[in-house]
């Protein structure tokens, strides 16, 4: 199948409506819409544009890798972490994924007068576990106060720099046509958790977040396996959003197979009963990389051996042709494109 | 997980493959054209492009996706109707998360509710009716969307209410039913249907005998299957071999959770607490006598159209839109002149590009990438 | 249309309502049986199967229907081996 790169039509990109909608802040089309017409326009230049988790800010010594990211989770505690813990993992992912040491952090938080002051203590302990496990302190902050109604309980902003090792060059432009993609543990437990956790589906499970830092997974994978080409930690938008971002920067063909992805029993079960594709499901605790093929099958056996990475796997395989699109090998053998998610995965009944 | 997984198995479903070529050998084909096997429903429609079912089966079969899709054929006005209940002040409007995008004239609920309107998910029209005695101050009015399946559900819901006195509890009623429909379809001298794969999960509810009249008039084949792949690729053997042996009739593939008589409690509450409405509009297919239905009188508390005197919008869907056409199968999406220019999937035109299981939406995300057709593998 | 998956009744949790606990691979939910069993035979239904759709009962599975599909499919199965076999062995 050799239909090439001259068939694909170019992608909608165009801001759509004049209010921001929900499914501008989901990780999706319409959010990637919304940054290039508002904030690339504006704000464009070559460390900006590539979007990646880290940006590269050359220092007269090395590189810094710099990065920053907004918590607003609802419930603020749920099963497997809390807002606190939540805002040092999805920074310190966003550096470890780049492939950098996180160095420092900072926290600021906006806080709706009334919340309690137990809560916000059981936050900052929570935060500060996480910056210990993740060998990384928080060395600078902010705290602001609204009026009631003018936030939801509380909202935090991190941002964290890292320094980058010499020489390694991770990223999307280094994928080659053949190598393995693999998943660094089970998808979807962080979306269906806070789904079931936010209550008004009336859902119970064991099921908890898999919110935790992936420094030690990705530092690991970055010394050790020089095959490495790309990581990236599939939050909002899950796996799919990163295989499709993946996809189109490499200009590959991406194929995944659905027999092989690692899924808990009840994510299937949260999957199933609302109707959700568990490759749109938020993660915290997962990354998914790129690999030489020949590397693939060892570092899945070490990221096994390593907590958080207990159900890792490989997923699929990277192909030249067609570019720019993410192919699911559905069970039975039959074929389907897996598109940008666009906007949040509604629960459905048909 | 049990009574799924034993469904979708690959070896048998292999095997299915092999007796469908097989089948298909004795099945006399149509004249310049593949043999159109139409699932009426939305939910075998979703079945076929997550398993990639299109692509499992010889190129001769081709899957005509119907009209059991309740987002698909949910008329503009009535998307129009939701956003005026629920822009009223003082109401939460509750709904199925399929509903939310549905675009009207003016927008979707998506857009309602970041312009300030409370619309809410639930899971359950049980749940909605929970929200109503939680915050008895509120008017929480749920929009009841859906065929057969979902209408005992809606039904007992407010047998419910009533039971506990609710009174802030009111739904808008979109619940259609599907053999008036079917019966249109079939009436159309052109459609070219060649036979059927049945709504299982209707079936459930109103048992199989409705479906008589398909073979009877029509001398189509109709067989009820699950939603499982192992399921529908069986259908498809069931409905191949009928017209091999040159017969047709209604069979039930579905067994394990269809009963032929279907589910009698549902049905006496659904009679209880509603009745036909002489007319029901449909996005796509137009205007169909007595395919929906409404609350019956003893039960107008209920009825948010009368609880707030809501006047039926009614938009004409564009002219160039030929979903009708699609759905009877005379017509491939490429073939309609808006398709791909003056609707896509981000800004619809017609029913069937709505949805993301819309036959013409489907379509699209294949013209994307260069591969027009369906049927043809991604990579050989 | 219609999205319903199979599920396992754990209890029943009001009997008024007709609610009942089910699972579905590892998930629970309070679901309304109404329209499966009657006010009498509620307990009847601890262990058995049910279609679940929004929130509702709507179907209990029959496990022998459920068997007996298989095994057709099972048997579509066997019959296409022998077939397999005998066109070997006729090549051979």
């Amino acid at each position: 199948m050799s239909k090439g790169a001259d068939t694909i039509k170019p992608r909608e990109t165009k801001l759509q409506g004049d209010r921001v909608t929900m499914a501008h802040g989901a990780g999706g089309q319409s959010m990637q819409d919304l940054i290039d017409d508002v904030f690339l326009s504006a704000f464009g230049n070559d460390s900006l544009s590539s979007l990646s988790d880290s940006a590269r800010v050359e220092t007269g010594g090395g590189s810094i890798a710099f990065t920053s990211d907004s918590f607003v989770i609802d419930p603020i505690f749920f099963p497997g972490g809390d807002i606190g813990k939540l805002a040092v993992c999805g920074t310190v992912n966003d550096l470890a994924v780049s492939g950098a040491q996180p160095l420092a952090l900072s926290f600021s938080v906006i806080i709706e007068e009334g919340f309690l002051v137990s809560d916000l203590r059981q936050i900052a302990v929570s935060a500060r576990v996480a910056a210990d496990l993740a060998g990384i302190k928080i060395v600078t902050g902010d705290t602001k106060v609204v009026s009631r109604g003018d936030a939801d309980g509380i909202f935090i902003n991190t941002a964290g720099i890292g320094l980058f090792s010499d020489g390694l060059g991770l990223g999307p432009t280094n994928i080659q046509a053949g190598d393995a993609i693999v998943v660094s543990n089970g998808m979807g437990e962080h979306g269906a958790a806070i789904m079931v956790a936010r209550g008004d589906l009336g859902l119970e499970t064991d099921l908890i977040s898999d919110c935790r830092p992936l420094g030690n997974l990705c530092g690991y994978l970055t010394k050790n396996y020089p095959g490495l080409r790309a990581m990236r930690d599939a939050t909002r938008g899950g796996v799919a959003a990163v295989l499709n971002e993946f996809a189109v920067a490499s200009s590959k063909a991406f194929f995944i197979d659905e027999a092989s992805l690692p899924l808990k029993p009840e994510v299937r079960g949260v999957s199933e009963l609302l109707g959700l594709d568990p490759l749109y499901l938020a993660n915290e605790g997962l990354f998914v990389a790129v690999i030489d093929p020949a590397q693939a099958d060892a570092v899945v056996a070490d990221l096994r051996k390593i907590p958080g990475g207990e159900s890792a796997a490989i997923i699929g395989t990277v192909r030249s042709d067609p570019p720019g699109i993410l192919v699911m090998n559905a069970l039975l053998g039959g074929q389907r494109l897996v598109e940008m998610p666009d906007g949040e995965q509604l629960p459905r009944i048909c | 997980m049990k009574f799924a997984d034993e469904f979708r198995d690959p070896q048998k479903a292999s095997v299915l493959i092999a007796n469908i070529e097989d089948a298909l050998k004795r099945v006399p084909m149509p004249e310049g054209r593949p043999l159109h096997i139409m699932e009426v429903c939305g939910g075998h429609t979703h079945s076929i492009f997550r398993y990639g079912l299109q692509k499992m089966v010889p190129r001769e079969i081709e899957f005509v996706h119907g009209p059991g899709c309740p987002v698909c054929v949910l008329p503009m006005g009535r998307v129009d109707d939701c956003i005026t209940i629920a822009k009223i002040e003082g109401v939460i409007f509750t709904t199925f998360g399929d509903a939310m995008r549905v675009p009207g004239s003016k927008g979707s609920l998506l857009q309602a509710k970041s312009e300030g309107a409370d619309v809410r998910l639930v899971y359950s029209p049980l749940d909605a009716l929970a929200l109503a005695e939680k915050l008895p101050d509120r008017e929480v009015v749920f929009f009841a969307l859906g065929f057969e399946t979902t209408m005992p559900s809606t039904a007992i819901t407010i047998l419910e209410a009533k039971r506990r006195r609710v009174t802030n509890f009111s739904i808008i009623c979109q619940h259609i039913t599907i053999i008036p429909t079917l019966k249109a379809l079939l009436d159309d001298p052109d459609a070219m249907i060649d036979g059927f794969v049945g709504p299982g999960h209707v079936s459930m509810v109103i048992g199989n005998r409705g479906y008589d009249f398909i073979p009877r008039d029509h001398g189509k084949p109709f067989v009820v299957s699950g939603f499982e792949p192992l399921d529908m690729l069986q259908s498809v053997l069931m409905v191949l071999t009928q017209m091999a042996e040159g017969r047709a009739t209604v069979e039930n593939q579905y067994a394990r959770i269809v009963p032929e008589e279907g589910n009698g409690e549902a049905r006496r509450a659904m009679a209880e607490v509603y009745e036909d409405r002489k007319t029901t509009e449909w996005r796509g297919l137009g205007i169909i006598d007595a395919s929906g239905v409404k609350l019956r009188s003893a039960y107008r508390a209920y009825d948010a159209e009368l609880k707030f005197n809501l006047q039926q919008a009614h938009v004409p869907d564009p002219d160039i839109c030929q979903c009708g056409d699609v759905v009877r199968g005379i017509i491939k999406p490429t073939d309609c002149a808006a398709y791909g220019t003056m609707c896509t999937p981000k800004s619809p035109l017609g029913a069937l590009m709505v949805s993301s299981e819309g036959a013409c939406s489907a379509y699209y995300q294949y013209g994307a990438t260069g591969l027009n057709d369906p049927r043809e593998k991604i990579v050989s | 249309m219609c999205l319903g998956i199979p599920g396992v009744v754990l209890e029943i949790t009001d009997r008024e309502a007709f609610l009942a606990a089910v699972d579905v691979s590892g998930v629970r939910r309070k679901i309304n049986v109404a329209c499966v069993a009657a006010p009498e035979a509620l307990d009847d239904l601890i262990g058995k199967w049910v279609l679940v759709h929004v929130g509702f009962a709507m179907s209990i599975v029959d496990e022998a229907e459920a068997q007996k599909t298989l095994e057709v499919l099972e048997q579509m199965g066997e019959v296409q081996e022998e077939l397999m076999a005998m066109r070997n062995s006729a090549q051979a």
